[in-house]
């Protein structure tokens, strides 16, 4: 008997996944698993023997209650934001909500700073006795990671059908009834899906819990950091990571699970105006915009001042090398922005194929287990960390490894998860059958695509360019661990800046933060005038 | 129609800074090669153009030079990759370091030819200037905000023992041993001061409210009150030469205690497998010459090795270095560094 | 000519196909019917090569294994249309002779409008269309294909059932006067027949009828078969046996009859006595169930001046073009 099989779609879709396949395995589980074997050179028994450390568990502690409650904080101050920024409608929310992103994809290094002289014994808040402390170290990574929640959920609230809400409140339930009856459960999904990422970007936090913590706490991050750095032990450093990557697959799994409720619609109810009921909810919105604009203010402010006076010489002085730089800021901003380039081409080409194959319709339950996993392996640079990866470049990618091509790679691997997640949810809202219908008129898969995907697509498509390109702008965690030649992108100089002495070189260091924060905010502006249904959202 | 206009300035944009791939370097990628050499080095490492052109006319090689993390990255990097080593030349492990890079095996034997009179008294103990040359030193000391002090009229501290007191209370702040190489330092002087005693010392230390925290520009630019941001703590932790950069009027507002030093010296040396084993040798001789050891000090704020290497003027004139500074030997160093951090991570974690 | 030998189709180990063989003439509109599940919509996305199946599909005698779906030749047209929201109505019908460069696309589209009765309709957007005038753009975008066959999944079951009714009519008149030929699939019986000329009948994932439509509608394999095929009832036995006495009908030995709710008439002469358990009026007839010497519970219809109340005595004829006789097992 001859098989009428319908030619080339395993295979074509195979052909597809090849690419993001094999740069995964070069660019991550080759340097990774590079780095963790050297940990077992001795055998599985030391490392085994690393788990049973008393420091081990309470790190291990320490990592998952943080992460946990910052989580629980991010939610409860995300959820009034949501509401605010997506379903009421005033002046300038736009802008707001391009705002809100900005602290979740400037260095860590130069928001850190400016965080500390705020909550610091002698900043402004410093009343609030937050700096070195558990609470500091919370509130910090909520900081971080509150916008996700807010877009998360922002976006699904939006695509709510008000008449469910509606109908309860004609059959007498007072406002909050509503909520808690109808609409929280509607967005239960959501709630719970950016609660896992959030989550998970708090437990592999490395830069809050050393600024804000003051290195009285340690976290699996930094644990793993200063095994690889400073003390080179190998085996300790391999069991964290093993753990690491063992709990954040678990958790992308449940991200999963509960992401398969949630496929995207792409109708959005129009916001309303505000009325007095929802002043509670402005006013939590205000505080959080309060907590997000303060460090900022922080930066300009300091940017402007020298020896005492309001003055422009910092930013003058970006476009001259300075003391402890080998070419002028200016440069390096160029240097950022070509990298960026190269960053969001290499993430939107990856994610782009990755988020076709994820999304075709799949024959059978064995394919539709493989193309999950597919989806999965693509999560878990979220959960590696930066200092594991750079190591392993070092030890596993031969000659390779000093290519310059490497930080936008390690880069667009960084804004991997977030292309994906972008593209995926509006790919998987696409009818198969329009695809079907193109075929059977004549259209070549390309063609297809061209007709059918690309039309609803390519917002999304360039809203995660913008986001790529943001990532890649205040990457500095991978980039630092790389072996760079005399071209240092904005975050490193900025770093660099920054830890050496002298009033010019802390104010230069504080321009240089506003230019990248400004640039950061630009570009989330243009992806937030593109109106995405649910960017970002995992 | 504005949705077109904004794809269009989206990929203007793009297209603008689209000469990427590569960032317009000359090749850095590629193996070997012997018209050039390679510097290892950390993220700290400062050449001037000029000098750089010098050499590269001087030697006939052209000077690659690739930096990632601090000096211990640096140095495990270096350990991680001795059979495959990235460059020629490694440029920034320090004697806090030295001997785990030393007994990896990673560097060759090499004698540089015009080492500076006063360089050989950097010489790592043990090696003898037979692998690694030293290149600069700085010291790690306690600084201390003379106006603050003068403002409250107090004396200041001038030895470890007076952080202790419960007059300097809450008034320390010092980036940790675990994560910032002066922190390092610091614990370093503490263990030489007061040997198997300085756990007590840091307890006492940390009762008297010293503040910890991730790296030095935290501590100088946040917490000490002359670091360019408000902070609330005249003592820090910092460099012999840091009062150079707080002189207002003719007169510096900082002092190092010089009773608090601890000497770090960063080192070179050629690494064993050197592709290019002829230009590794003479930039390791070139980073002695005269012209890269006064352009140090503006450079990467470190003392020349070269005792008669010129000084900038507010060096010579506010930048201190101590006579007698603490020392641990590298092989102390490297046999209980890991015990010593993890002892020190606990107290101050508690 | 389309043939299909031995195809089968396994999702999970699970057979939605099994061993189909069929053969469409050019020309013939073949209406594929079956309840939902019955493997129908399967066996077509296998025809147009979305599905992997084995067994031999052909088309004028040449194998179509390894021809992609953008390559057999074949237009496909869903229940809801998929049309190209961001294309003019113009455009989707216009789409294939774009692809293939064809001159004169604007004389055809207004042509292919035109026959489908949307004249004028070539600069709207679809999202503007009614669900009856969708399926009308669709149908005209599939023709413009030429295609050797045309497939259709369900084509008008999405629209309600005045609409439903008329469209079919035209699909069978702009099917007709194309010349084209198609394969239609439906679980509505009505609709199959208003469209087809040609039935096949499947059930689990196997073909258990296929035929000539009112030849197939008129003789029915199995019980299965005519209750899905809109008959109300199936007799055996005795029941069947005395339903059919003193007709000319087959007699056998274990005759089996499948009956339509018209199939017993009221009528004073006839030879059938029975009760009347339920009567109600409609705008054509009268229709009562009742419960008949030694066969039991049947529909019936009474003209519309005659409405016999519950409890009441009748007496019942057989319109034997209302019934089917089918062989027994």
């Amino acid at each position: 008997m001859t098989t009428a099989r319908p030619v080339g779609r395993p295979l074509a879709l195979l052909a597809l996944g090849a690419l993001p396949l094999a740069v995964m395995a070069v660019f991550f589980v080759l340097p990774v698993s590079g780095m963790v074997s050297r940990g077992f050179s001795d055998g599985a028994g030391p490392v085994l023997d690393v788990l049973g450390r008393p420091r081990v568990h309470r790190v291990l502690w320490f990592t998952v209650w943080s992460a946990a409650a910052a989580t629980a904080v991010s939610v409860a101050l995300g959820l009034p934001a949501a509401f605010a920024l997506h379903l009421l409608s005033w002046p300038g929310r736009r802008v707001v909500r391009a705002a809100l992103l900005v602290p979740f994809v400037l260095p860590t290094v130069v928001v850190g700073v400016a965080f500390r002289q705020l909550l610091g014994e002698s900043g402004p808040l410093g009343f609030l006795g937050l700096d070195g402390t558990a609470a500091g170290i919370v509130a910090g990574l909520a900081f971080f990671n509150v916008a996700v929640v807010i877009r998360t959920v922002g976006a699904a609230w939006e695509s709510l059908d008000p008449r469910a809400g509606e109908a309860a409140a004609a059959l007498g339930a007072a406002p909050l009834t509503v909520f808690r009856t109808v609409t929280l459960p509607a967005l239960r999904p959501a709630i719970v899906s950016s609660a896992t990422v959030v989550f998970l970007f708090c437990a592999t936090g490395f830069g809050v819990v050393l600024t804000m913590g003051g290195l009285r706490y340690s976290s699996v991050e930094t644990e793993i950091y200063l095994l690889t750095t400073n003390l080179l032990d190998l085996q300790a450093a391999a069991a964290l990571s093993i753990l690491q990557l063992v709990v954040v697959t678990v958790l992308l799994a449940l991200a999963a699970r509960v992401r398969v409720a949630t496929a995207v619609r792409r109708t959005v109810s129009r916001p309303r105006r505000p009325r007095r009921g929802d002043a509670p909810v402005l006013a939590a919105t205000g505080l959080l915009l309060a907590m997000v604009a303060a460090p900022i203010a922080t930066l300009v402010v300091g940017s402007l001042r020298h020896e005492g006076h309001w003055t422009t010489a910092n930013y003058r002085a970006l476009g001259t090398p300075g003391t402890a730089l080998l070419v002028p800021v200016t440069d390096a901003l160029v240097t950022s922005l070509r990298t960026a380039v190269d960053a969001t081409w290499m993430s939107l080409l990856l994610g782009g194929l990755v988020s076709v194959v994820v999304t075709r319709r799949s024959h059978g339950r064995a394919e539709r287990r493989l193309r999950a996993t597919f989806d999965g392996l693509f999560m878990l640079p979220l959960g590696v960390s930066a200092v594991t990866l750079g190591f392993g470049f070092l030890i596993t990618l031969g000659s390779f490894r000093d290519d310059p091509l490497l930080v936008p790679i390690a880069q667009a691997l960084v804004a991997l998860p977030l292309v994906v997640r972008t593209l995926a949810p509006v790919l998987g809202g696409v009818d198969d059958r329009l695809r079907q219908a193109a075929a059977s008129l004549g259209a070549g898969p390309l063609r297809q695509f061209l007709t059918v995907d690309l039309p609803v697509v390519w917002k999304p498509l360039l809203a995660a360019a913008g986001f790529a390109f943001a990532v890649s702008l205040g990457e500095f965690g991978a980039t630092s661990f790389l072996a760079r030649d005399e071209h240092p992108t904005l975050p490193v100089v900025i770093f660099r800046l920054i830890g050496h002495p002298g009033a010019m070189n802390y104010g230069m260091a504080l321009a240089a933060s506003v230019v990248l924060a400004a640039a950061t905010t630009v570009v989330m502006l243009l992806v937030e005038r593109l109106r995405v249904p649910s960017i970002g959202s995992f | 129609m504005r949705k077109r206009a904004l794809a269009i300035s989206i990929i203007t944009t793009l297209a603008l800074t689209s000469c990427s791939l590569g960032s317009g370097s000359d090749d850095g990628a590629a193996g070997g090669g012997s018209d050039r050499v390679v510097l290892v080095t950390h993220d700290s490492f400062n050449l001037p153009k000029e000098l750089k052109t010098e050499f590269e006319k001087d030697s006939g090689f052209r000077l690659v030079v690739r930096q990632s993390g601090d000096a211990g990255a640096l140095t495990n990097k270096l350990v991680l990759t001795k059979d495959d080593p990235t460059g020629d030349v490694a440029f920034g492990v320090d004697n806090t370091f030295a001997s785990r890079a030393l007994k990896a095996g990673v560097f060759a034997d090499n004698t540089p030819t015009g080492v500076p009179a006063g360089a050989e008294a950097f010489d790592l103990p043990g090696d003898g200037g037979a692998r690694l040359t030293p290149v600069d030193d700085g010291n790690v000391c306690v600084n201390v905000d003379t106006t603050w002090f003068a403002a409250h009229h107090m004396t200041p501290p001038a030895t470890l023992d007076d952080l202790t007191r419960p007059a300097y209370k809450d008034l320390f702040v010092t980036p940790g041993a675990t994560t910032s190489s002066p922190g390092l330092a610091f614990l370093l002087a503490t263990i030489a001061k007061y040997g198997d005693g300085w756990t007590d010392y840091w307890t006492r230390l940390l009762a008297n409210g010293a503040k910890v925290v991730d790296g030095w520009e935290d501590a100088y630019t946040v917490d000490f009150t002359q670091g360019g941001g408000n902070g609330s703590r005249p003592i820090v932790l910092s460099y012999d030469s840091s009062p150079a950069f707080t002189v207002a009027d003719g007169t510096s507002t900082t002092k190092a205690l010089l009773d608090t030093c601890f000497t770090q010296v960063e080192y070179a040396g050629v690494l064993a497998g050197a592709k290019n084993e002829k230009g590794a040798r003479a930039l390791v001789d070139f980073l002695l010459s005269k012209d890269v050891q006064a352009a140090l000090p503006d450079a990467m704020y470190v003392f020349p090795v070269a005792q008669d290497a010129p000084l900038p003027a507010d060096w010579s004139k506010f930048a201190v270095q101590p006579t007698k500074p603490w020392t641990v030997s590298p092989e102390d160093i490297d046999a209980h560094r890991d015990e010593w951090l993890r002892t020190w991570s606990d107290l101050v974690s508690r | 000519m389309l043939s299909l030998s031995h195809v089968s189709v396994s999702y999970d180990g699970h057979e939605a196909v099994r061993d189909v063989t069929l053969d469409l003439a050019d020309g013939h509109v073949l209406a594929v019917l079956g309840p939902s599940g019955s493997g129908k919509s399967t066996l077509l996305r296998a025809i147009a090569g979305l599905e992997p199946a084995r067994g031999t599909i052909t088309w004028d005698g040449r194998s179509l294994a390894g021809v992609p779906t953008h390559k057999r030749g074949f237009a496909l047209m869903f229940q809801d249309g998929q049309l190209f929201e961001h294309l003019s109505v113009g455009r989707n019908v216009g789409y294939s002779l774009r692809l293939r460069r064809a001159p004169g696309r604007a004389a055809r589209v207004a042509e292919l409008l035109d026959l489908v009765g949307l004249a004028g309709y070539a600069d709207r957007m679809p999202a503007t269309l009614s669900g009856g005038e969708r399926q009308r753009v669709a149908l005209a975008r599939a023709l413009a294909v030429e295609p050797r066959l045309l497939l259709l999944d369900e084509p008008l079951s999405a629209l309600d059932a005045g609409l439903r009714e008329r469209l079919a009519g035209d699909l069978r008149r702009i099917l007709q006067a194309a010349g084209t030929t198609a394969l239609l699939v439906t679980h509505d019986q009505e609709e199959a027949f208003a469209v087809a000329d040609r039935l096949a009948v499947m059930r689990d994932g196997r073909l258990v009828q296929e035929g000539d439509a009112a030849q197939v509608w008129a003789a029915p394999v199995d019980a299965d078969t005519a209750l899905f095929l809109g008959y109300a009832h199936v007799l055996e036995g005795a029941a069947a046996r005395r339903l059919l006495d003193g007709t000319t009908l087959d007699q056998r030995d274990e005759p089996r009859v499948a009956v339509r709710r018209s199939a017993l008439v009221l009528d004073d002469a006839g030879p059938i006595r029975a009760t009347v358990a339920w009567a109600r009026a409609t705008p054509d007839v009268v229709r009562l169930v009742v419960v008949a010497d030694g066969i039991g519970e049947l529909d019936a219809v009474a003209p519309l001046d005659r409405h016999p109340g519950p409890g009441e005595p009748v007496r019942l004829r057989l319109d034997a073009t209302r019934l089917a006789v089918m062989p027994g097992q």
